[in-house]
């Protein structure tokens, strides 16, 4: 009895990176906030790279509270899809290469989110880790979690609830 | 600050809500704001768009909108401070913005009590009859002098 051969290294990562590239790229209010993703294996880290245009409060200077809500939005709803297509890519069921940025086919809407503001987002750069706590045919529930220096010390964290795309739309 | 008429207390949330750096990158504009009422439009704009394949406008620009809106709502309130941050702020989306239409909030700050500020808040596309979203949110109201505020408008 022999197993197959597993993949080479590089042609798993680039299936990944493609995926995760399809699913990030191309929304224009995402690029605009300048918000990117990291990936280790299938852990997605967010990261929102500080920039002036992202203050709410000039005299303190402190992050604005809605650019906030929707780096913990787009974290969620990235991990979301995320989750949905990696099942799809490693089964081969979806060809990565054939993704168009931005144009993927099945999207979570978002129906509910709560953020809850525990400190103030200083001048710095955000991080931002989701993590899908209930995720059924038609409905999801994701946390999320976002700090700056610190992983111990939040300065938000939030939950949403979403719909889940239509599989056989 | 409770000494201020309430023309000087709206001069004033005016003055500061027109100076988010954030706010004026999203083009928001302050229409109407007074006794804890506040309306904030802004424009649509391709940058915005979180869904390529439809132009709909992304949920967290409505976001920033809605807790512009919430926060300028609080300052304008003849019982809270002049400055506040959110604590905590819940969003639901209704449906999705019309493509190509300016986004109303109008926003109302109800009830303040000695440290907190209770909110609601609604946006509008051209349709005033079918909400796009509604939130509810929690500000600071502090009143101590020489404590340090957390966050403004946050």
């Amino acid at each position: 009895m022999s197993r197959p051969r597993p993949e080479p290294v590089h042609v798993v990562q680039k299936r990944r990176d493609a995926a995760l590239r399809a699913l990030v790229h191309g929304v224009p209010y995402v690029e605009f906030l300048g918000i990117e993703f990291d990936r280790r294996g299938d852990e997605l880290t967010a990261l929102l790279p500080f920039a002036d245009k992202l203050i709410g409060n000039p005299m303190l200077p402190a992050i604005h509270g809605g650019v906030t809500a929707a780096f913990l939005e787009t974290s969620a709803i990235i991990e979301l899809g995320w989750s949905i297509l990696w099942d799809q890519i490693e089964s081969g069921q979806v060809d990565p290469e054939e993704l168009t940025p931005g144009q993927l086919p099945q999207f979570p809407k978002t129906i509910g989110f709560t953020v809850d503001y525990l400190r103030s987002g200083l001048p710095r750069n955000a991080y931002a880790r989701a993590r899908v706590v209930r995720s059924g045919r038609r409905y999801a529930s994701v946390h999320v979690e976002a700090w700056q220096d610190n992983r111990d010390k939040l300065f938000a964290q939030a939950t949403g609830h979403f719909l889940m795309p239509m599989m056989d739309e | 600050m409770n000494g201020l008429t309430p023309e000087k207390k709206a001069e004033i949330a005016k003055r500061f809500t027109e100076a988010i750096p954030h706010s004026k990158a999203l083009g928001m504009e302050l229409t109407r704001i007074g006794n804890g009422e506040a309306f904030i439009e802004m424009p649509y704009d391709e940058r915005f768009i979180g869904d390529p394949r439809t132009g709909v406008i992304h949920g967290g620009a409505v976001s920033a909108l809605l807790d512009t809106c919430c926060g300028a709502s609080v300052m304008s309130h003849s019982r809270a401070p002049a400055i506040t941050a959110t604590i905590d702020l819940r969003i639901d989306y209704m449906r999705p913005a019309t493509p190509g239409q300016k986004i109303r909030a109008h926003a109302t700050c109800y009830r303040v009590t000695k440290s907190v500020a209770f909110v609601r808040a609604v946006a509008m596309d051209d349709d005033d009859d079918r909400p796009v979203a509604t939130a509810a949110g929690t500000f600071t109201a502090d009143h101590a002098p020489g404590r340090k505020s957390s966050e403004a408008l946050s």
